[in-house]
């Protein structure tokens, strides 16, 4: 890998999305108009709000990440761009870091304006330190882009990458303890959703909303957090081949 | 067949399985450095996969295949040799320059090389007479003229090889002549340049030529040999002569002679 061919990866990667600001104005605007209607919609009862806004604190990154990478790297395999960066001096590593460092700035800048406008505009009400909040919204971000990356190895198509949005984010959605607490889940539905990553990304964001402090609780979450997207950044990699038929 | 210094590739028994199918058959052939081959052959003949073989991205390469002296695909080749796919490919999204201040970044990182990186886009740029639109959004450029920027990438660091696969197809006469005229100015100064084209008439502006018809190499020699050795006056004659000589043969070879009485 190589420092300076990530970040021409990377600026390369946000000069493409600043002659689209349609999207930049989508990214940014759409976290922000979900959670002021989110909570009005729980205008009665704050600490419903409380409780779903700080998860969808941590949620939107993911899927916004999840569903721009997919469709950005489908872009870069089937416009041709993908064999010829192959056939040329760079590493695997130097494109995935690339598009993850691009997007991870997007997503600070996307978390940062949510979490601002939760917080002092709309008095989500959290114990911990906001920082935190911004720290695990980031990590989501990175864990979607390494979802993204990886789910656009099994898509030909732009119309099949949007499918996996559902099929991928979906079940994670339900079972990671935002409609319902997941210890009061059937017992199958349980056990599954410690596997899926989202779970420790909610229990996280739950964490620093009811403790003042860094709990070990949250240390596990980030970890596994990380540890998963790094893992499926790993499997991307893997998928990303000089050599194709 | 000897693998001579002065070869920029060397293909021995090179065969090539896609799929169900086996797309190149057993070729055998040498690119001479510093001239330009023309890969000729109609359109489905495998063209194109003997291009990604020698760049190294297609997969299922049987055989012994040296480029530079190294074997296709190795790592150090990869800032050696510049390629243009068919389709061009470069980013719709970005400027003609942005996508080769991207693609010089990749070839020669780091800030330290900064001003040599300028030079090397304004060249390339100037190369394929782009200047005028070196910030216009590649998406809002014609067919044309996004092939010359997919080219002007290739054109980048001054590789030693430039392979391109039918980089004059739907051009207009006018262009065409001139971006024959560049590949002879940069052959000339070394660089071995490989050309896919159906178009039969390229075939006398290359130094060599090899015959591709479904995966089997009908000739490898100038344009003039073939002309001679088939006895035409075009080199689309001679493909026509070589195809009926291959089948001639081929029938000859499948017939079961007659029993003896």
């Amino acid at each position: 890998m190589n420092a300076a061919r990530t970040t021409a990866t990377a600026l390369r990667v946000l000069r493409q999305l600043r002659h689209d600001p349609r999207s930049i104005a989508l990214l940014l605007a759409v976290p922000c108009v979900m959670l002021l209607l989110l909570r009005y919609v729980f205008d009665g009862s704050p600490r419903t709000f409380n409780s779903i806004g700080a998860s969808l604190l941590g949620i939107f990154p993911l899927i916004t990440m999840f569903l721009v990478t997919s469709i950005a790297t489908l872009r870069e395999r089937t416009s041709g761009t993908l064999e010829r960066l192959l056939a040329m001096p760079l590493a695997k590593g130097d494109l995935i870091g690339g598009y993850a460092l691009a997007f991870g700035a997007v997503a600070v800048v996307q978390s940062a304006l949510a979490t601002a406008l939760a917080l002092w505009g709309l008095g989500l009400d959290v114990t911990g330190a906001p920082g935190l909040l911004l720290l695990i919204a980031l990590l989501d971000a990175l864990l979607g882009t390494a979802l993204g990356l990886f789910v656009s190895a099994f898509a030909t198509s732009e119309f099949q990458a949007v499918q996996f949005m559902p099929a991928v984010i979906f079940p994670q959605l339900l079972l990671c303890g935002l409609f319902a607490p997941r210890a009061s889940m059937q017992p199958v539905l349980e056990a599954i959703s410690y596997a899926f990553p989202m779970s420790y990304a909610v229990d996280g964001m739950t964490q620093v909303l009811t403790h003042p402090d860094v709990t070990s609780a949250f240390f596990r979450d980030t970890a596994v957090v990380i540890a998963c997207a790094l893992a499926v950044l790993v499997l991307g990699a893997a998928t990303l081949r000089r050599r194709t038929p | 067949m000897m693998n001579k210094p002065s070869d920029a590739v060397t293909a021995r028994g090179l065969s090539v399985i896609r799929g169900p199918r086996t797309v190149l058959h057993d070729l055998h052939f040498s690119v001479p450095r510093g001239q330009i081959t023309g890969l000729l052959g109609p359109s489905g003949c495998g063209k194109s996969t003997l291009m990604r073989a020698i760049v190294g991205t297609q997969a299922k390469v049987t055989g012994t295949l040296d480029v530079l002296g190294l074997p296709a695909g190795s790592p150090p080749l990869r800032a050696r040799i510049g390629y243009v796919t068919q389709t061009p490919s470069v980013y719709a999204d970005l400027t003609v320059h942005q996508n080769l201040d991207y693609f010089a970044a990749i070839l020669t990182p780091g800030r330290r090389a900064a001003a040599r990186r300028r030079t090397d886009v304004t060249r390339a740029i100037t190369a394929v007479d782009l200047t005028t639109h070196a910030d216009a959004l590649a998406k809002n450029l014609s067919g044309g003229q996004l092939n010359r920027v997919s080219l002007a990438v290739a054109l980048l660091g001054s590789p030693e090889i430039l392979v391109l696969d039918e980089p004059t197809v739907g051009l207009d006469p006018v262009l065409r002549r001139d971006l024959w005229t560049l590949f002879h100015d940069i052959a000339a100064q070394g660089t071995t340049i490989l050309v896919s084209s159906h178009a039969m008439d390229e075939a006398e502006r290359c130094h060599r030529l090899l015959l591709l018809r479904e995966g089997t190499l009908l000739a490898d020699e100038t344009p003039q040999g073939i002309l001679t050795r088939t006895r035409t006056t075009t080199v689309e004659e001679a493909f026509l002569h070589l195809v009926d000589e291959a089948a001639t043969e081929a029938a000859a070879e499948t017939t079961p002679k007659e029993p003896a009485r």
